[in-house]
């Protein structure tokens, strides 16, 4: 009995280790995204991403920035923090695993927010911006699969 | 050595970051002020698609793509600032039709069409008045003839020129020129030869931009 516990702390720790590193090379995935959109925005190439004229109709819209700060920007920052949490909670930072489900869970709400912006303010979707959506969904699942310990 | 891993992959990622982004930044940004070309370049002749006073002391030189939504939200703007700073601001419009953008280079061929028949700008107009229709037509040429017929062109000499060889050459001298200052996204725009911040393509900037050339000119 206590050997089949073992052996299931064991598995789980390893299970959580395997997870915590997808999610790092997800963030990591999710920041070089978002960086090239950020450095987009600053140079002004809105227009030329993806060769779509539907993801320059979005990168140029009023809701790619909050003022003059491009929302990729704040991606930057958000993809950076899940990594981070990511990779310390892969070295048993316990108190990481919390910090990561919050960034993560706050990274879902503004994707369905800007998902809703797509399909139904502007009819038009990017596919920088999807990719980072598809991202983003695959961090929640890994914080549903291995919710932080209370 | 294990506690300090994932501070020092965190700091890595960091800087890697922040080193890629800046060389990203500083390989795509366009250059702060236009390479000095010959006055004859700014000078009205048929290749310059100039609206307002021939010597106004502003110029606004816009590099558009006709299928690039921000250069169409742009552009009825642009027209109302020349029409407010009438006699003061003159408007320079210089083709980039961008590779990705599936129907740009036939828009643009259209525009220089019109211009044969001197009517570049009612063309510019119509392109990004509808551009939302012909940017996802599958066939761009029946609803280009209809725009040549609705500005009142000749719709046969208008076909004929699209297809001609001297429209292209006309774009595609913008286009070199585009290169040589690489430039490679749109809109951008330069006033008196200054390159005008993407955070500045609106159209409260660009008043502020021109007062400033304007006040700047004065002072001169």
């Amino acid at each position: 009995m206590a050997n089949n516990n073992q052996t299931t702390a064991r598995s789980g720790s390893r299970f959580d280790l395997i997870l915590h590193i997808l999610a790092a090379v997800v963030a990591l995935l999710g920041l070089a995204d978002a960086t090239y959109l950020a450095v987009q925005f600053l140079t002004g190439e809105a227009a030329v991403c993806g060769g779509s004229a539907d993801c320059s109709k979005v990168l140029g819209s009023s809701y790619a920035r909050i003022g003059p700060v491009p929302i990729a920007a704040f991606g930057v920052l958000a993809y950076f923090a899940a990594f981070t949490c990511a990779v310390f909670a892969a070295f048993d930072y316990a108190r990481m695993r919390q910090f990561f489900a919050i960034v993560v869970w706050t990274m879902f709400a503004v994707t369905l927010w800007l998902l809703f912006v797509q399909a139904v303010l502007l009819h038009a979707f990017c596919r920088y911006c999807l990719l980072s959506a598809a991202l983003v969904f695959v961090l929640a699942a890994v914080v549903v699969l291995r919710p932080p310990a209370r | 050595m294990k506690r300090y891993l994932p501070f020092i992959i965190v700091a890595l990622v960091g800087l890697i970051t922040a080193g890629a982004g800046t060389m990203l930044y500083r390989s795509r940004r366009v250059p702060s002020a236009l390479v000095e070309m010959p006055a004859a370049e700014l000078t009205p002749n048929k290749w310059l698609h100039l609206r307002g006073k021939a010597d106004a002391p502003v110029t606004l030189e816009e590099y558009g793509d006709f299928q690039c939504p921000p250069c169409g939200t742009l552009s009825e703007p642009l027209n109302k600032l020349e029409e407010d700073y009438r006699g003061r601001l003159r408007l320079i419009f210089r083709h980039l039709p961008l590779k990705n953008h599936q129907h740009a280079r036939a828009a643009a061929l259209a525009a220089e069409a019109a211009a044969m028949q001197g009517k570049f700008w009612e063309m510019h107009d119509i392109l990004y008045r509808e551009q939302q229709v012909w940017s996802k037509a599958p066939e761009v040429s029946p609803l280009f003839n209809s725009y040549a017929g609705v500005i009142g062109l000749d719709v046969e000499k208008f076909k004929k020129d699209a297809a001609g060889a001297e429209a292209a050459v006309r774009v595609d001298a913008d286009m070199r020129r585009a290169e040589t200052l690489k430039i490679s996204t749109t809109p951008t725009i330069f006033i008196n030869k200054q390159l005008v911040p993407p955070s500045s393509l609106n159209p409260q900037a660009l008043r502020s931009e021109i007062d400033a050339a304007l006040q700047k000119r004065a002072t001169q």
